[in-house]
C-alpha cells in the first residue's frame, strides 16, 4: 500500500524491504564489509604505527598460521568463543535474547572447578569428570532458567534480566575465588600436584579435548536445530507465538526448555574452559567472550557451521592483533578496536541484504 | 556516625559515575534506543578527558584550571557522542540490531581507550594529570570547617557531582515539561504515532542518542578525572561501571529524578562491605567483599521482576525499546 | 448548501489488478452527516483515505471549501481542516489525554500543558464529551479513547471529520453517546463523514447515504427517502451467478454441536454473544456476517485458541460410534492427541496458519511434526506431501524449500488449505479463504471444498462475497453484532435477505 503514497512525494532514496537476498548478493555485501573493515583498520594501523599496512596484515597472518603451535592456540580460542555461540544459538533462534551468557559460561566454570577442589582426590577420574560435567552444565542451565522462567511467567524483559544476572554471577565466582585461594595473592591451577580433574593431553595438548567436543558439539547443534522436533519447535515460536499457539506448541515450555539448553550448553563452555584450557577459575574465566558470542551468533544467523566461519574471523584478527603488538611493541588492545571495526561493518552490512534502496526515477520499474 | 559520614563520602562520588552513566542511558533509550554500548562509551569519555588533559598538561608548564576543565570536558563529550554517532547510525539509519551493536560499541570502546591508554602510559604503570585532577575536585574552601556535618556531607565534592544532580533535575524537566520531550517519549513509545502525529522520529532519535551517549561519557570523565584523581591506568573497572550505570537505568524505572538517590543508594550498597562491621556492626569475613557488591544487581534483577509482575506502565522500559523503526511497515 | 469537500471521478488502483475505487464523484456538505455505506472491500476506507492525505488518488480531483486541493499527507489534510478517526487508534499508551492532544502540535505555539488542558476542557464542555483529560491512555475504555481522537481532532481546528467504523467497538450506550456528540457538531456546521454498513445507525443519524459497491459509487439518497431494503439492494447489487458446483448434501450427520458460546474481548467488548448451531457432515455451512462480529472469535474458540466464557460448550460427534467429545478446554494439541481430524485454515495465513520463513515441506509438517516417538523430525512425509500439493493444486513455487514468504497470496492460500485438507479432516473450517485471491485460485479452492464436502467433511466457510455464500452454502448463519441473527437455506435466500441480516440485528435475536 505504501507505494501508493510515494508516487506522490518521491524522496531521493527510498527504502523498501527486502525478501531474501540470493545468495551470490549476501555473501557479496559480506565480503565487501570486511574488506572495508580492512581498509579502515589499515589506515588505523598506519595513522598510529606509520607502519606499512600490507605488512603488518602478513605479520598479523602470522599470528595464527605462524606455525603449528599458534595454530592450535588460536583453534583453543576459537573453540571457547564458538562453544558459547553454541549456546546462543537455540535462544536467538527463538528471537529470546540471552545477553547472560558471560554468567552462565562462569556459573559453569565456577561448578567445575569447586568440584575439582572438593572431590578431586575423593573420586576416580572418570566419574570426577562425570560430576564436573553434570554440575558444570547443572550450574549453566539454572543461570539460563532464571530469567526464563519469569519471562514465561510474567513478561519479564529478558535481555535486561540476563545482563544482570552476568554480574551477580561475577560477584559469586569473586568471593569463592577468594576463598580459595586464602592468603595465596591469586589462585593459581587447581590441584596443581595430582592434575586432578584436568583434561588428559590429547595429540599434545589438553585442550585439544576441547577441540574435539565443541566440534562434535557443533555438529550436534546443528542438527538439533535442523532436523529435531525441539528444533522445529524452535524456528516456529521464534517466527510467530500465534501460529506455535495454531500448531499446538507449548511456547512457555518451549521458552524454558530451551533456554535451559542454553545455559546448559554455556555451562558446559565453562568447564571446557576451567579443565581443559585454564585449570583454574577466575572472574575473567569468560574473559567477555559471552558477549562477543552474542555477536557471533546474531552475524550467524543461528547455523554453528556460520558461526565457526565468523568465529575463526575474530579469533584470527585478535591473534594477529597480538601479534602486531608484540612485533611493533604495541599492545593486544589493538585487537579490541580491530574487532569492533569489523563488527561495525559486518553489522551495518546486514542492511544492504535486508532492504532495498530505490533512487528516485527508477520508480516505474518498481512499482507493480 | 564518623564512619556513616565516611560512608557517605564515599558511595556520593561513586554514585556521581554511574548516575551520568544512567542518564545519558536514560535519554537515550527514551527515544527508543536500548544502547548496550554505555560501557564503551564511557571508556572513550574518559580516556578523551584525560588523554586531551594530559597533553594540555605536557605541552605547558602552568596550566589553567579553567583550560583543564573546558579541554577535558570539551573532548570527553566529543569522544563520546561519536561513539553514540556510530551506534546511532548503525541502528537508526542502517536498522542494524540494537543489543549486537551495543555490545560492538562496548568492545570497541575499551579498545581505544586501553590501546591508546597503554600508549600514553609508555611503560609506565601508570599516569597522571595533578592540575586537572586538582581543577575537577576542587572544592568550596572553608565548607568543613564553617557548615560542619553538612559541610562535609553536602559541599564536600568537585562541581561534577553538583552538575549531575542539575542535570538529573534538568533532564527531569526537559522530559516531562517541554514539547521536545514530550515528542521524544511518544517516539520511544510509540514512533508510529510519533510518527502520524508529524514528529520526525529520525530527528529525535539521532540527537537522543548522541546527547545521551555525550551525558554517559561525563561518567567516565568523573571516574578517571576526580574519583581516580586524575590517574589513568589500564582497567576493566570502567566496564564494570557501565553495566552498573545500565542496571541503575531500569532500577530507577527511566525516571532521571529516581536516579539521583538511586545511584547515592547503588554507591552506599558499593561500598556497603567496607562499612558493614563499623557502622552497622555486621562482621563479616573477608571474602563476602565481592558477594555484597552483587546486590546493586540483585536489587535491580528485583526491579524488574516486581515491575513485570505489576505491569504498572509507568515503570515499563520504552514500549518500543530495541526495536528501530521501518515506516513503511505499518 | 455548500460543499466542504468535492470528489471528481476519483480513481485508485493498487498495483495492476486491484481496482480499489473507480471513478467515483461525490460531496459532502456542509452541516451534514453522511453516510458512507458498503460491504466489505467495496473500497469506502480508500476512498477517505485519499481524503485524508494517507493515499494520493490516481485520476481525479478533490475539492475543498470549493477550492481544488493537493493532500499529499495527513499533515495537508489537517491544514485544511480535515481529520480522520481511523479504526485503530494512534495513541501513546503511557501519555495523558492532554500529552497527546500536545503530541506534534505546531512549533509555533507555546507549549504550555494548562493552556492546552483548558482549550480541550472547552471543546469538552461545547460537546459534551464525558472525557478526564489527565486521565491516561491505557486507563481508558475503547470510546473514551474514541473520544480523545475527536477531541484531538477538534482541537487542531477540524471542520470535517471522517471516522472509520467508530461503532464496531462501542457498547449500544456508547454508540448513543456519539451520536449525540456528532449531531452538535453537525449543528455546529461542521461535517461528518461515516463509514459505515450498519444500516440501523445510517438511517438513525445520517442527512444522507452514498453507497459503494465493489469500489463504484452507486448513487447517494436522502435517508428520509431511504429503506432499509433499498439501500440493501443498492449495497449488495445484483446476484451475479458464479455458476459454482454445489451438489445436494448426502446422509448429513451431526458433527459439531455449539451451544452458548460467549467470548469477550480484552477490551471488554461482547465478541460472541450466546451462539449456539450445529454443524453437519456433508454440507457446507457458510458464516456470513460484517468482517469482525464475532467469525474469527468463533473459528479459533473450536479451534482451541480462544478463551471463551463459562457455560458454553462445543460437542464434537466423531464418525462411527464414540460418543461425543468436549472440546471447549482442549488445547489445539489435545484435540489433535485426541484423534479429532480437525483443520482449520486461519484468516490470518502467514501470521497463524503458516511460517512465512519456512517451506513447503516444513510448512506442511506444523501440525504433524510431534507424531512418532523419535526425536527428529521426519521429513519425508511432509516432502512427499508438498510435492503433492504442488502438483495437485498447481503451487506456483521455485521449490518446495522456497520460503512460502516469497510466494505469492494464491499460492500461499493453496499450501495452507492443501495441507489442511490433506490432513483428512472431519471437520474442515475456513476463515475469508478466497479474501484476496485471483478467480481461477477462488474456484479451485471451490472445487476443494466441494470435493471434500462430497467426501462427508462438514465444512465451514467463512466468507464476506454474498455471491460466494449463496452459491456455495448449502445453509447461512448470519452473524451480527456477535449474536446470531438467523439462519438461511443457501439455495433459497436472497442477496437482500442476507445483507439486510448482516446489517440489522433482528429483535430478540438468536431465533433461528
Amino acid at each position: 500500500m505504501s507505494q501508493a503514497r510515494t508516487e506522490v512525494r518521491e524522496p531521493l532514496v527510498r527504502i523498501v524491504k527486502r525478501d531474501g537476498a540470493p545468495l551470490r548478493s549476501k555473501v557479496l555485501v559480506r565480503v565487501i564489509a570486511i574488506l572495508l573493515a580492512l581498509v579502515i583498520d589499515a589506515i588505523f594501523i598506519y595513522s598510529v604505527t606509520g607502519l606499512n599496512p600490507l605488512s603488518v596484515y602478513q605479520v598479523m597472518f602470522g599470528g595464527t598460521f605462524g606455525n603449528g603451535v599458534r595454530f592450535s592456540w588460536a583453534m583453543r580460542d576459537l573453540v571457547t568463543l564458538l562453544c558459547i555461540g553454541i549456546a546462543l544459538a537455540p535462544a536467538f533462534k527463538m528471537r529470546f535474547w540471552n545477553i547472560g551468557a558471560e554468567g552462565q559460561v562462569l556459573m559453569g566454570g565456577l561448578a567445575t572447578a569447586l568440584v575439582m577442589v572438593a572431590c578431586g582426590n575423593t573420586l576416580p577420574t572418570p566419574v570426577l569428570f562425570l560430576v564436573m560435567f553434570v554440575t558444570s552444565i547443572a550450574a549453566g542451565a539454572v543461570w539460563g532458567f532464571v530469567p526464563a522462567y519469569f519471562r514465561a511467567k510474567w513478561g519479564t524483559n529478558e535481555t535486561l534480566f540476563t545482563l544482570m544476572m552476568n554480574y551477580v554471577a561475577t560477584s559469586i565466582v569473586a568471593c569463592i575465588v577468594n576463598i580459595l585461594r586464602g592468603q595465596a595473592s591469586s589462585l593459581g591451577k587447581l590441584n596443581m600436584g595430582t592434575q586432578a580433574g584436568w583434561f588428559p593431553a590429547f595429540l599434545g595438548q589438553r585442550y585439544n579435548i576441547n577441540i574435539l567436543v565443541v566440534a562434535i558439539l557443533t555438529v550436534l547443534m546443528f542438527l538439533y536445530l535442523k532436523y529435531s522436533k525441539h528444533g522445529y519447535e524452535i524456528s516456529v515460536v521464534g517466527e510467530s507465538e500465534n501460529t506455535a499457539r495454531y500448531a499446538g506448541i507449548n511456547v512457555k515450555w518451549v521458552r524454558i526448555r530451551t533456554m535451559l539448553i542454553s545455559g546448559a550448553v554455556c555451562g558446559l563452555a565453562g568447564f571446557l574452559i576451567v579443565a581443559g584450557r585454564d585449570q583454574t577459575i577466575s572472574t575473567n574465566t569468560a574473559g567477555g567472550q559471552g558477549f562477543t558470542a552474542i555477536i557471533v551468533a546474531w552475524l550467524a544467523k543461528f547455523n554453528t557451521f556460520y558461526m565457526a566461519l565468523i568465529s575463526f574471523l575474530l579469533i584470527f584478527l585478535s591473534r594477529g592483533a597480538s601479534e602486531i603488538a608484540s612485533a611493533y611493541s604495541l599492545n593486544d588492545y589493538a585487537s579490541d578496536i580491530i574487532t569492533g571495526v569489523i563488527l561495525f561493518c559486518i553489522l551495518g552490512s546486514e542492511f544492504f541484504i535486508n532492504f532495498r534502496l530505490i533512487f528516485r526515477g527508477k520508480r516505474q520499474k518498481e512499482v507493480k | 556516625m564518623e564512619n556513616l559520614i565516611a560512608w557517605i563520602l564515599r558511595a556520593i562520588p561513586f554514585g556521581t559515575i554511574i548516575m551520568f552513566g544512567a542518564m545519558g542511558e536514560t535519554m537515550t533509550e527514551k527515544s527508543g534506543n536500548l544502547n548496550l554500548g554505555v560501557p564503551g562509551i564511557m571508556y572513550l569519555g574518559g580516556f578523551a578527558g584525560f588523554a586531551s588533559a594530559y597533553f594540555y598538561e605536557t605541552a605547558t608548564p602552568d596550566p589553567v584550571p579553567a583550560l583543564c576543565i573546558l579541554i577535558a570536558l570539551t573532548a570527553c563529550i566529543a569522544a563520546s557522542m561519536l561513539g553514540g554517532l556510530i551506534f546511532s547510525f548503525l541502528t537508526i539509519t542502517l536498522r542494524a540490531n540494537q543489543n549486537v551493536t551495543g555490545l560492538a560499541l562496548t568492545i570497541f570502546g575499551k579498545g581505544v581507550a586501553n590501546f591508546f591508554g597503554v600508549m600514553i602510559l609508555d611503560g609506565a604503570t601508570y599516569s597522571a594529570v595533578p592540575s586537572t585532577y586538582a581543577a575537577f575536585s576542587a572544592k568550596l574552601p572553608g565548607v568543613t570547617q564553617t557548615f560542619g556535618v553538612f559541610g562535609r556531607l553536602v559541599l564536600n565534592y568537585g562541581f561534577l557531582v553538583y552538575a549531575a544532580v542539575l542535570l538529573a533535575v534538568i533532564l527531569h524537566l526537559f522530559l516531562k515539561k517541554t514539547r521536545t520531550g514530550l515528542n521524544l517519549r511518544a517516539v520511544g513509545e510509540n514512533p508510529g504515532t510519533a510518527d502520524a502525529a508529524g514528529v520526525r522520529v529520525i530527528r529525535y532519535k539521532y540527537p537522543a542518542t548522541c546527547i545521551g551517549a555525550g551525558i554517559s561519557g561525563i561518567g567516565g570523565l568523573y571516574y578517571v578525572l576526580d574519583y581516580s584523581q586524575g590517574i589513568w591506568a589500564t582497567t576493566s573497572q570502567i566496564e564494570a561501571l557501565g553495566w552498573l550505570a545500565v542496571a541503575l537505568v531500569i532500577f530507577t524505572t527511566w525516571k532521571p529524578l529516581n536516579a539521583i538517590w538511586g545511584a547515592y543508594l547503588f554507591g552506599m550498597l558499593y561500598w556497603l562491605y567496607m562499612f558493614l562491621p563499623d557502622v552497622l556492626g555486621i562482621h563479616v569475613a573477608s571474602y563476602m567483599t565481592d558477594l555484597i557488591q552483587m546486590v546493586p544487581y540483585v536489587v535491580t534483577i528485583l526491579v524488574l521482576i516486581v515491575a513485570s509482575f505489576r505491569k504498572k506502565k509507568e515503570n515499563q522500559p520504552p514500549a518500543s525499546l530495541g526495536l528501530s523503526y521501518f515506516r513503511e511497515e505499518r | 448548501m455548500e460543499n466542504a469537500i468535492e470528489l471528481r471521478h476519483i480513481t485508485k488502483t493498487f498495483g495492476k489488478k486491484v481496482t480499489a475505487n473507480k471513478d467515483v464523484s461525490l460531496e459532502v456538505r456542509k452541516g451534514e452527516i453522511l453516510s458512507l455505506l458498503g460491504e466489505n472491500g467495496s473500497g469506502k476506507t480508500t476512498l477517505m483515505n485519499m481524503i485524508a492525505g494517507i493515499y494520493y488518488p490516481d485520476e481525479g480531483e478533490i475539492l475543498v471549501n470549493g477550492q481544488p486541493a493537493e493532500i499529499r499527507s495527513p499533515k495537508d489534510a489537517f491544514d485544511l481542516g480535515i481529520a480522520m478517526i481511523h479504526q485503530h487508534f494512534k495513541l501513546v499508551d503511557v501519555f495523558t489525554a492532554v500529552e497527546n492532544i500536545a503530541l506534534g502540535l505546531e512549533k509555533g505555539q507555546k507549549y504550555d500543558l494548562k493552556e492546552i488542558r483548558k482549550k480541550a476542557g472547552e471543546i469538552c464542555r461545547k460537546y459534551h464529551f464525558d472525557l478526564n483529560l489527565d486521565q491516561k491512555i491505557y486507563e481508558m475504555s475503547v470510546s473514551q479513547k474514541q473520544t480523545l481522537e475527536i477531541v484531538k481532532a477538534l482541537f487542531r481546528g477540524a471542520d470535517i471529520l471522517i471516522l472509520d467504523e467508530p461503532t464496531a467497538v462501542l457498547t449500544p450506550q456508547e454508540t448513543e453517546k456519539l451520536f449525540d456528540v456528532l449531531r452538535n457538531m453537525r449543528k455546529d456546521n461542521k461535517s461528518v463523514v461515516l463509514i459505515t454498513h450498519k444500516l440501523r445507525e445510517v438511517m438513525e443519524i445520517s442527512n444522507r447515504v452514498a453507497i459503494l459497491r465493489k469500489g463504484e459509487y452507486v448513487g447517494t439518497v436522502e435517508t428520509k427517502d431511504a429503506t432499509e431494503s433499498l439501500l440493501t439492494e443498492m449495497m449488495v447489487g445484483q446476484k451475479v451467478e458464479l455458476n459454482i458446483r454445489r451438489s445436494t448434501p448426502e446422509n448429513p450427520l451431526k458433527r459439531l454441536e455449539i451451544r452458548n458460546l460467549s467470548v469477550t474481548s480484552r477490551e471488554g467488548i461482547k465478541v460472541l454473544d450466546n451462539i449456539s448451531f450445529d454443524v453437519y457432515s456433508g454440507e457446507i455451512l457458510g458464516i456470513a456476517g460484517i468482517s469482525g462480529n464475532g467469525q474469527k472469535e468463533l473459528l479459533e474458540a473450536v479451534a482451541g485458541l480462544q478463551t471463551v466464557e463459562e457455560g458454553g460448550s462445543i460437542k464434537y460427534y466423531p464418525e462411527g460410534r464414540g460418543g461425543a467429545m468436549q472440546l471447549l478446554g482442549m488445547t489445539p494439541r489435545k484435540i489433535r492427541d485426541a484423534g479429532i481430524h480437525l483443520s482449520f485454515v486461519p484468516e490470518d495465513r502467514l501470521g497463524m496458519g503458516l511460517v512465512g520463513s519456512m517451506g513447503m515441506t516444513d510448512n506442511m509438517m506444523l501440525k504433524s511434526y510431534d507424531s512418532g516417538k523419535s526425536f527428529l523430525t521426519d521429513r519425508k512425509g511432509p516432502r512427499e506431501l508438498a510435492e503433492k500439493v504442488k502438483e495437485e493444486l498447481g503451487v506456483v513455487t521455485p521449490g518446495i524449500n522456497t520460503p512460502v514468504s516469497r510466494l505469492s497470496g494464491g499460492n500461499v492460500q493453496k499450501v495452507l488449505v492443501g495441507r489442511e485438507i490433506a490432513a483428512n479432516p472431519v471437520v474442515l473450517m475456513t476463515a475469508y479463504a478466497v479474501r484476496g485471491l485471483d478467480i481461477n485460485t477462488s474456484y479451485t479452492i471451490y472445487n476443494l471444498l466441494n470435493e471434500q464436502k462430497e467426501r462427508g467433511v462438514a465444512v465451514i466457510y467463512v466468507g464476506e462475497d454474498l455471491d460466494v455464500l449463496l452459491d456455495l452454502c448449502d445453509r447461512i448463519l448470519v452473524l451480527c453484532g456477535g449474536k446470531e441473527n438467523g439462519v438461511l437455506d443457501g439455495r433459497a435466500a436472497t442477496k437482500e435477505q442476507v445483507g439486510l441480516l448482516m446489517t440489522n440485528l433482528k429483535k430478540g435475536g438468536g431465533e433461528a
